[in-house]
């Protein structure tokens, strides 16, 4: 098990090297932007992280939700916790390194734009599910994240919605893969940013993969300390030594 | 049995009653909405077109505001004396109290919007462009809006820490939403201008989206450990 997690966490962070390499060497300079262009490398897999994780959490909260008394419920639990803090810090990327991009190629921080709104309130939401767990008692925390968990999930479709008919000025650049020919990307752009996906995708699943165990050990050990303040014969045992 | 139509409306009765006597949550809410109200026309002092502009914004605002003090006394009657763990043990469907909290809710707010709506009219000298009858669809929408997830959110909260601060801290980024709805329809209507999408449907698409939600998962959150 170890063995595998560290020629896993090896290969992740060798491709990664390799990645940010090609992305920063290799790939050609953008013609008009320039080099801040560069940051879309990190930018693009990181919401595709953090959208992938969110959609995990409400999955495990799901499931949470329907076996909670089961071995399962505890494994999805610790699963939702997990990606739920992989997809806020991997939203909080997006929204540092985008009003980066966009300072030099808008010339301001930040626009009212559709993806950009919508990130923000996803992450306000996911925010408010954490600060949920950190002031719940241990022993409420899963129950009444998931349910929260059910709620967020239910809003996007209204965020997207709201946002998308407020007549926001959209100037979020569009994907520009596979659009007409003579468009898209540069070969060897595409080939930085495929690296870069493959190696985030590895990384945010190394990062999960690390939560999830550290919160299994802290389940595991809560219910030891549960069990040994339950048993009479521990604790005479314990009265005795005092 | 008493079917769930009886026992909401006696919790309803009972909620409306005890508030009535007291009147703790409506003086405390109305007050509070009343400083809001009079912050707002301090700091913005805006006029005529201004006013019109951004009025839909404040009202709902201070409403939100408003409505999070109530909601958050809520549950607070029934958690002195272990009542709430009366109403887990005993065979009453766990919708009915929690929908004679919601439309008790309701009422106080609507009533407060009702009482304040004048306030906003004088210190913003409002005088709505198009149709002024609309406004009360919406203003009923987007109540219900945030009282049912309000109530919800406010039973979640009654387990954690501080739970007084987790009530906005929860309802306001699920709120967002319904409240970019409520603020461009009545936006729409003070302003007389904007066809666009139908806010009051999209309010009432998220009416029904979250209160079956609610009542999903209600008992859930009531019979928690």
């Amino acid at each position: 098990m170890k063995n595998k997690f560290t020629i896993f966490a090896t290969l992740t962070f060798a491709l990664m090297a390799y990645g940010l390499y090609q992305a920063l060497a290799v790939a050609p300079t953008e013609r008009t932007m320039g080099d801040v262009q560069r940051i879309f490398y990190i930018h693009v897999p990181s919401a595709w992280i953090g959208g992938l994780c969110l959609a995990v959490n409400f999955l495990a909260s799901l499931v949470y939700l329907l076996q909670r008394n089961q071995p399962l419920g505890r494994k999805a639990d610790a699963l939702a916790v997990a990606s739920a803090e992989v997809g806020v810090i991997c939203a909080t990327v997006v929204l540092v390194t985008g009003p980066i991009w966009a300072h030099k190629a808008w010339g301001v921080w930040w626009a009212w734009d559709l993806r950009l709104t919508t990130t923000l309130v996803l992450w306000l939401i996911y925010l408010a599910y954490l600060m949920l767990r950190r002031f719940s008692p241990a022993g409420n925390a899963p129950l009444l994240a998931a349910v929260l968990a059910v709620f967020s999930f239910a809003d996007v479709p209204f965020v997207w919605f709201a946002i998308r008919f407020r007549e926001y000025r959209g100037n979020h650049p569009k994907p520009v893969f596979g659009s007409e020919p003579g468009q898209g990307l540069h070969p060897a752009m595409l080939k930085a940013f495929l690296i870069n996906l493959l190696s985030f995708t590895l990384f945010g699943i190394l990062l999960v993969a690390v939560r999830y165990t550290l919160e299994r050990a802290r389940q595991e050990l809560q219910e030891r300390r549960l069990r040994i303040a339950l048993d009479p014969e521990i604790r005479a045992a314990q009265e005795v030594t005092r | 049995m008493a079917s769930l139509v009886q026992l909401t409306r006696i919790g309803l009765r009972k909620d409306l009653q005890l508030e009535w006597r007291s009147k703790d949550a409506l003086n405390a809410m109305l007050f509070f909405g009343g400083l809001v109200v009079v912050i707002f026309s301090f700091v913005f002092q805006p006029t005529g077109d201004e006013a019109r502009e951004i009025a839909g914004g404040l009202i709902w605002v201070a409403f939100l505001f408003a409505a999070v003090v109530a909601m958050n006394q809520t549950w607070a009657r029934e958690l002195r004396n272990q009542v709430l763990d009366a109403y887990r043990v005993s065979p009453a469907s766990p919708n009915a109290l929690f929908l004679s909290k919601a439309l008790g809710n309701f009422v106080f707010v609507a009533l407060l919007e009702l009482l304040m709506a004048p306030l906003f009219v004088i210190f913003f000298n409002l005088r709505a462009i198009g149709p002024a009858w609309q406004l009360i669809p919406v203003a009923l929408l987007g109540t219900w809006a945030l009282v049912v997830n309000g109530t919800f959110f406010s039973a979640l909260s009654i387990r954690t820490r501080s739970r007084e601060m987790m009530l906005p801290l929860i309802l306001f980024p699920i709120s967002l939403p319904a409240v970019i709805a409520m603020v461009e329809a009545t936006t729409t209507i003070l302003s007389g201008e904007g066809s666009g999408p139908s806010w009051p449907g999209a309010l009432a698409a998220y009416d029904v989206m979250f209160t079956t939600i609610c009542l999903m998962l209600f008992g859930t959150v009531l019979s928690a450990e």
